[in-house]
């Protein structure tokens, strides 16, 4: 928590607005007690004087100097404006809150009364609140802070709601606890910072609405002053000193631009770090990252034949960490023939992804991609972009992603959303690309393909998303086909029909495959070759059906008897793999699984063991390749190794 | 040893039927297995029988009596899917464990028990200190085994446990559910969508679809000798038997 809020003042905008929050709430304590006497001195042979030395800012119809007033009035307009923000929250929180404590039906009803209240513009109600509470600073008071309850319950109901939904609300209900200690320990303070960041602005924005009602003479009456009050006093000599107005003027402004400011980079700086899941820490890389060790180069890759569909040479990914650049993917090299099914396996964090988006040059804007080689049938897909280029990608490499829920735009019909394709790659009239989008979907198994091509994508169920996917992929020819977990999200059942329809398309069409897979019995049913992906290296590449037996790295070795199929013997507990994954940030000198490996040693541990063919057709980067591992652990020394990860 | 009853369930969300008529018993000191596809009803059944989804019609009893879904204690606990939700960003290991506590018993007692429970699942008792942000998956599934484990239940469902989780530590947290099973005799529903998981860990499974329970018995004969067309298809469906390879 210290960290963000340092980090909150570290930016420019930051550090201003907190200087400027502590000068506004300065001033707001020290104002009244160095200048009020000066405030109140009332001289009535220099009444209504311009500027001059010895009234800055001029004086009022009572000779008193405005400048003084301006200054001790923030007192006053400060207190003010956070009693109303402070009825504002209190008022929304509790009428956010309760529809979570009163459960379902109860809470309907608070929540349809706070929707009809955001309805109503605030002013609206502040000016409705002020005319029942009647003029005057309790009243105006009031008017705001219950004007701008609704929002806030609002958006507290909003935030209570998503956080209401999680797993560990229904833990702590199901062990017995209470709805109000519940909203208390665990709803509150997770939903704290954007209501936090809200107040803040909030603050900033009841001083102005303070400001506008003093100045219509709703708000604060005479003889207390507060920067409404003087805006509304000066406004009508402007013609004589316009100082008399500009000068509580800027004050209002000050001080609504210091806690707006405030608020905004309080917003930024608590961006907030809860871990969501593997793939979300995948992609954002926390830890510091050593210095880059020198590239192991790994050898023997032979020469490319001329049926080489994809060749990777040195494959790097870098993107910038918070202690320097961070290497997710280091040295990769391999390359696929024409029809061949390639398979990368990994656990969460091995950059196989990484690898993927680079191969279809998706990775994100602020990484880098580095290679010796990267090629697509000989195009160099490092090279600047053009629109030739970009057509060879767009017919010949086709991606499908995890998740088919999130990969159609869902307000466009699929086969509009096919059809574009063909008329942006391939020049061809609507008419002919939406025949050919049909074609396309018969050809990936959807029935009824014609009707079909006029549905949204919400009325696909997921494997027919996910097929029509493929679908997209096949609108030109594509060499080349890059699956990114594309059965992870789907039942086994249509995971077999996907991977039949894979395997079908490479078979009439000799496309080659790139199947990323967290799942080793997925990989070794489709692929030809897998290569095992481990903290961003490959550190071994076999031909799939050595994968179960002949695996020859530890780790490979370690991934499949960890996975129970349905011949795993069922009295002996499953081997498991010690520690945790080392994130690619903070990788070893030596061999990144040193840590978690049995064989390791002296050398293992400073030493990098680059990517050597020990056969034909199966490379593997490791010192001890092949050693038998030690004898099957015993129960207890499995429990020892067990209670380490 | 309690056994875990489903008589007759039915839930229904307006006029869809999640769960049609289900009955399945889960025999004290077991694992059961509860198998089928996304939307097929398995995850509705197990809230119901939590009180997070109302009953249509139908009784779910433990040892005969209705679940209690109020106040403590709570004698059916559950473990959700996934574990970057399942437990509070903000509170401690040590807190989320000791929050599922029946209450009484000083600090001190508390404490030792919160580390009697990390033991339990494997995991070193500093970190009950520590907040889940520093932990892995897998660490955190333990949390959440110790944390269901922590209400003293008599049953445990356990909801797609292990799917959220990277494969070199989806055996760690099998290996425990078989081990805690063994060990404290907990009656447990094991609830996947995977066959291979399930037939470790299960002595009994259940196959639903589409909201009904289409076939069950020990898991020996359901996984070998399936009544069930779809079954079968499920069966047929496990990667890893067939092969798609090119022709060399």
């Amino acid at each position: 928590m210290q960290g963000r809020w340092s980090r909150v003042v570290r930016t420019p905008v930051g550090l201003t607005a907190t200087v400027l929050v502590v000068a506004v709430v300065a001033l707001a304590c020290l104002g009244p007690v160095l200048w009020g006497a000066g405030a109140d001195a009332v001289d009535t042979d220099d009444i209504l004087a311009g500027p001059s030395a010895e009234h800055w800012a001029g004086t009022d119809n009572l000779g008193r100097d405005i400048l003084l007033r301006t200054l001790v009035a923030a007192r006053l307009s400060i207190v003010l404006a956070l009693l109303a923000i402070a009825i504002a929250v209190v008022a929304g929180l509790l009428l956010g809150s309760a529809p979570f404590v009163l459960g379902r039906h109860a809470g309907r009803v608070v929540t349809a009364a706070v929707n009809i209240a955001v309805a109503f513009p605030g002013l609206l109600l502040a000016l409705f609140f002020a005319v029942v509470f009647g003029a005057g600073a309790t009243g105006a008071v009031l008017a705001i802070g219950l004007a701008g309850a609704p929002a806030f319950a609002r958006l507290t109901q909003t935030l209570v709601a998503g956080v209401a939904a999680r797993d560990y609300v229904a833990a702590a209900g199901m062990a017995g606890v209470g709805r109000i200690r519940i909203l208390f320990r665990h709803v509150l303070p997770n939903i704290a910072e954007p209501l936090v960041v809200n107040t803040t602005i909030g603050a900033g924005n009841a001083l102005l609405a303070f400001a506008g009602l003093s100045f219509l003479g709703l708000g604060v009456q005479s003889p207390s002053f507060d920067w409404g009050r003087l805006l509304y006093d000066g406004i009508g000599a402007i013609y004589v000193n316009a100082a008399a107005a500009l000068t509580p003027g800027a004050a209002v402004l000050l001080a609504g631009l210091a806690f707006n400011l405030f608020g905004e980079s309080v917003a930024k700086g608590l961006g907030v770090p809860v871990g969501v899941g593997p793939r979300a820490r995948a992609s954002a890389p926390p830890a510091p990252a050593t210095a880059p060790e020198p590239a192991v180069r790994d050898e023997d890759v032979p020469e490319p034949s001329s049926d080489v569909v994809l060749d990777v040479r040195d494959l790097e990914v870098t993107f910038p960490g918070p202690a320097g650049p961070v290497r997710l993917v280091r040295g990769v090299s391999f390359e696929v023939r024409r029809g061949e099914a390639v398979g990368i396996v990994g656990e969460s964090g091995s950059g196989k992804s990484m690898t993927a988006l680079a191969i279809t040059r998706l990775v994100a804007d602020h990484g880098r991609v580095d290679a010796s080689r990267l090629d697509l049938l000989g195009t160099d897909l490092l090279a600047p972009d053009t629109a030739v280029r970009r057509r060879m990608l767009g017919t010949s490499l086709a991606m499908v992603f995890q998740d088919p829920m999130t990969s159609f735009n869902p307000t466009r019909r699929i086969g509009a959303q096919l059809a574009e394709v063909a008329t942006h790659h391939q020049g061809l009239t609507r008419r002919e690309a939406m025949a050919r989008a049909v074609d396309r979907l018969t050809a990936v198994r959807i029935p009824d393909a014609d009707r079909r091509a006029g549905q949204y994508p919400h009325e696909f169920s997921g494997g027919m998303r996910q097929r029509a996917m493929i679908g997209m992929g096949l609108m030109g020819a594509p060499a080349l086909i890059v699956a990114d977990e594309p059965t992870t999200a789907l039942d086994v059942t249509v995971q077999q029909q996907v991977l039949d329809l894979l395997g079908a398309i490479r078979e009439a069409d000799d496309v080659a495959l790139v199947l990323i897979s967290h799942d080793v019995t997925v990989v070794g049913e489709v692929c030809d070759r897998v290569l095992v992906m481990y903290a961003g290296r490959v550190v071994e590449d076999l031909p799939a059906a050595d994968l179960a037996t002949a695996a020859r790295h530890p780790y490979s070795r370690a991934l499949v008897d960890a996975v129970p199929d349905m011949s795993t013997d069922l009295t002996k507990p499953l081997a498991t793999i010690p520690g945790r994954p080392v994130s690619p940030a903070d990788a070893p000198p030596g061999c990144a699984y040193a840590d978690r490996c049995p064989l390791a040693d002296a050398r293992c541990r400073t030493e990098d063991p680059p990517l050597v063919a020990d056969s034909r057709r199966h490379r593997v980067a490791c010192w001890h390749a092949g050693e038998p591992l030690p004898a099957d652990l015993s129960a207890d020394d499995l429990v020892e190794t067990v209670e380490s990860l | 040893m309690s056994e875990l009853c489903f008589d007759n369930v039915t839930v229904r969300y307006g006029r869809t039927t999640a769960v049609d008529g289900v009955s399945l018993t889960v025999p004290g000191g077991e694992v059961v297995g509860l198998v089928g596809e996304s939307g097929s009803g398995k995850s509705t059944l197990a809230r119901a029988a939590v009180g997070l989804a109302p009953l249509t019609s139908g009784r779910i009893t433990l040892d005969g009596a209705p679940v209690p879904t109020r106040g403590r204690p709570r004698p059916l606990q559950m473990v959700f899917q996934d574990p970057y939700s399942s437990l509070d960003p903000r509170m401690t290991v040590g807190g989320s464990v000791a929050e599922a506590m029946p209450p009484g018993g000083t600090r001190a007692e508390r404490r030792a028990e919160v580390e009697r429970l990390l033991d339990l699942v494997h995991l070193d008792p500093v970190c009950a200190d520590h907040v889940p942000s520093r932990l892995s998956g897998g660490q955190r599934q333990r949390v959440a085994l110790a944390r269901a484990l922590a209400a003293r239940p008599r049953v445990v469902i356990a909801d797609e446990i292990t799917s959220a989780l990277d494969v070199s530590v989806q055996g760690a947290v099998l290996n425990l559910v078989r081990e805690l099973q063994r060990e404290l005799g907990l009656t447990i529903l094991f609830i996947s969508h995977n066959l291979a998981v399930v037939r470790y860990v299960a002595s009994h499974v259940a196959v639903m679809r589409h909201g009904r329970v289409v076939e069950q018995g020990p898991t020996s004969r359901v996984l070998t000798a399936p009544d069930h067309d779809y079954t079968r298809e499920l069966l047929a469906a496990v990667p890893g038997r067939t092969t798609r390879r090119s022709q060399p």
